[in-house]
């Protein structure tokens, strides 16, 4: 008994630097916007700062009647499902392609798919403006192509965001792929082997050896990918600007616009709780549904 | 150098030593400075910021005890740098500023006011452009002395106009529209007749138009639900729903001065920076084909924006005087001119557009009719954020989202909401 007590105290002595930290760069942070979200702080209490107010949980009531915070966590949710589920698909589509044997040139495969991950953002959001624009992109030529009207991408309320997912899974898939990738090549072959020796065709293989061994891999690499996307936001700041008419309106621009360039701090610390709940609820949800 | 004392393995360090030196004694130089020279810091922003330097050079030769260090930041992120910097108590001592932002660092107590510092040096201030010497005074005092105008006028291309049976502009909205009808039907046949810039400009302008106030109670109240607002959109509706205004500015069009200089497009709505633009992108043969026009009104001649940019000292400052200097500098109607052929940046003094250069250039005689017909915006902290809302609901309306009352009722409903923290703090005695 005794011994466990020193030895407690060694560990907390320990832990104690990295606790600290934690405890002043993470928790302190997060209370201070707790507290910050109970009041009315604005622009107006810098110049003043005894005008400051404490509003309880007024902050977040405006929240629920606000419209555009349910535009935004609308077109958030959409991203997160829509945008989750085409970079996971598409992720593990080319994985598994570049996997196959007969596949060559492996490293320029993988080069290929990850150079949009790596890419700065601002130069990829130039060139998908000229791909997409209305009149003289791309998109609309191969639209013309097919013998469809075209689509103005990035001015109709309807396609923008459609639009923005194409065009983040487009950046983002790379990095779930590099995921895939090394987990494929971590399944043993010997699996393989005895499943052809049992006769199990391309697709058996496929969905009683290969899917079940990447499981835990797809559940990390969507948990990744759903939080990555709740906090969307260099995506539309830099293409539409959260336009057409809010379309592309996501939570954290919404945040960003609220807190620095209104400076109506408290109201937008109350959206980063609310953000914070939600993302720590589906990092539950997911986990659970992959521990069942 | 080869008989300094360093053995050979130290001698690969040497530069970092010097440097290090260097270092110090500059620092031990700039501590010892300041008895003799002033440091003033500037910030200038977008194409003004690039190009002001020669002229300030000139103004430290004048002033041999202050030395200006210029800071140039895009426009883009102008606000939010101001903003930012304010909280973070790193403003410097001259700024440029948009005039709607004026009174929001005014409420913020960020600015000096000027007025002693006008009265001290007799300035003239009679021969600034009314409107725009009103945005720099708000109730409070004077905040800002007028750095340079904009205003937004029509561009158009004057051999379309004469296609269409055209000599000179309309000045009421009726004919103008009968105008625009003309341009996009034969023998013209532009896509489109006319461009609005894609921001809460055009609509908030046809409100000025109108005579709505945009906010009541003494900017306590949005007031848009108001007849006069009502008309002015209902306006902007109709000329998108008519498709003489592409639909949403931003993707519609190809680039502007490019569909502008194919006939494409007939008219556009913008301000002085397009001078300089249809000068740098338009073929020669176009030289001469394009003129400006004052915006036409609901019955004549119409009003426009008093938009532009002021300079300002904030209080943070520790060398007021010599900031006044440089904002003293700017003022004057020499140095206005050479920063006008330096920028294309109108001055906001009459008596510098009497001079030569000025008067002689046609194709800005829309401009110079315009400035003595401008208004300013309501004088409230939160017009950028209230601007962004009315941007929303014209666009709303136009793209037949929202009904016409429906809008300004909503719009009303948001800028109230808005402007809850100035009605407590308006009913509060300081």
């Amino acid at each position: 008994m005794k011994r466990s007590w020193t030895e407690l105290r060694a560990a907390t002595w320990f832990l104690a630097p990295a606790l600290a930290v934690v405890l002043l760069f993470l928790f302190l942070p997060a209370l201070a916007a707790w507290m910050l979200s109970l009041t009315d702080f604005d622009l107006y209490t810098f110049a003043e700062p005894a005008a400051l107010r404490w509003v309880g949980l007024r902050n977040y009531l405006a929240l629920l009647q606000d419209g555009r915070f349910w535009k935004a966590l609308q077109n958030t949710l959409i991203f997160v499902g829509l945008g989750g589920l085409l970079t996971l698909c598409l992720a593990l589509g080319a994985a598994l392609w570049i996997h196959q044997r007969f596949v060559r040139w492996k490293a320029f495969w993988r080069m290929v798919y990850f150079a949009p991950v790596v890419t700065s953002l601002v130069a990829v959001a130039i060139v998908w403006r000229y791909l997409l624009h209305a009149r003289y992109g791309l998109a609309n030529q191969a639209l013309a192509w097919l013998g469809l009207p075209p689509i103005d991408w990035l001015g109709d309320p309807q396609w923008a965001l459609p639009a923005l997912i194409l065009m983040a899974v487009w950046k983002n898939y790379g990095y779930d792929l590099l995921i895939f990738l090394a987990a494929l090549q971590a399944i043993p072959e010997e699996l393989y082997d005895a499943a052809r020796m049992d006769g199990a065709s391309v697709w058996q293989q496929l969905r009683y050896v290969t899917l079940p061994a990447l499981r835990p891999m797809i559940a990390l690499a969507g948990l990744i990918t759903a939080n990555g996307y709740l906090q969307v936001f260099a995506e539309p700041y830099v293409m539409t600007q959260g336009g057409p008419l809010d379309a592309t309106l996501t939570l954290v621009l919404l945040l960003y616009e609220q807190g620095f360039r209104w400076w109506r701090l408290g109201y937008a610390a109350a959206l980063a709780f609310v953000l914070f709940v939600l993302m720590l609820g589906l990092s539950w949800m997911l986990w659970r549904q992959h521990r069942s | 150098m080869g008989d300094w004392p360093y053995s050979r393995a130290a001698y690969s360090q040497a530069p970092l030593v010097r440097a290090v030196v260097l270092f110090c004694l500059a620092g031990i130089a700039a501590c010892h400075e300041p008895e003799q020279t002033v440091q003033l810091t500037f910030w200038a922003f977008g194409r003004e910021g690039a190009q002001v330097a020669p002229l300030l050079e000139s103004f430290e030769a004048a002033h041999p005890g202050i030395q200006v260090s210029l800071q140039q930041i895009p426009w883009s992120a102008a606000y939010e740098k101001l903003v930012t910097a304010y909280v973070g108590g790193q403003l410097p001592d001259v700024a440029q500023i948009g005039n709607s932002w004026l009174p929001q660092f005014a409420a913020l107590q960020a600015l000096v006011e000027l007025t002693p510092w006008v009265v001290r040096d007799r300035l003239d201030t009679a021969d600034y452009f009314s409107g725009i010497w009103a945005t720099n005074r708000l109730p409070q005092g004077l905040y800002g002395l007028p750095w340079y105008v904009d205003t937004r006028v029509l561009f158009y291309r004057t051999d379309l106009l004469k296609q269409a049976g055209y000599a000179t502009m309309p000045q009421t909205w009726a004919g103008w529209e009968r105008l625009l009808h003309r341009l996009v039907a034969p023998p013209v046949n532009a896509r489109f007749a006319l461009a609005l810039l894609p921001d809460w400009s055009p609509v908030v302008i046809l409100g000025l138009q109108q005579g709505a106030t945009l906010l009541g109670g003494n900017g306590r109240y949005g007031n848009f639900r108001d007849e006069r607002f009502r008309r002015a959109l209902a306006f902007y509706v109709h000329l998108v729903d008519a498709r003489l205004v592409p639909r949403s500015g931003a993707t519609q069009l190809g680039n502007l001065y490019h569909e502008f200089a194919r006939g494409q497009l007939a008219m556009f709505w913008s301000g002085p920076w397009s001078v300089g633009e249809l000068r740098a992108r338009l073929p020669d043969s176009l030289a001469l084909r394009w003129a400006t026009a004052p915006l036409p009104g609901p019955e004549g001649p119409g009003v426009s924006l008093a938009g532009g940019s002021s300079l300002v000292i904030f209080r943070n400052t520790r060398n007021l005087e010599a900031a006044w200097a440089l904002v003293r500098f700017w003022a004057q109607p020499e140095v206005q001119l050479q920063f006008y052929r330096l920028t294309g940046n109108l001055p906001p003094r009459r008596s510098v557009w009497q001079q030569a250069i000025l008067q002689r250039d046609q194709q800005l005689e829309g401009f110079w009719q315009q400035l003595e017909r401008i208004e300013p915006l309501p004088a409230v902290p939160e017009w950028e954020a209230i601007a962004a809302r009315i941007h929303y609901y014209a666009e709303a309306t136009a793209s037949g989202l929202l009904g016409l009352d429906e809008a300004l009722a909503r719009l009303d409903q948001e800028v109230d909401r808005i402007l809850e923290k100035r009605r407590r703090i308006a009913t509060v005695p300081r």
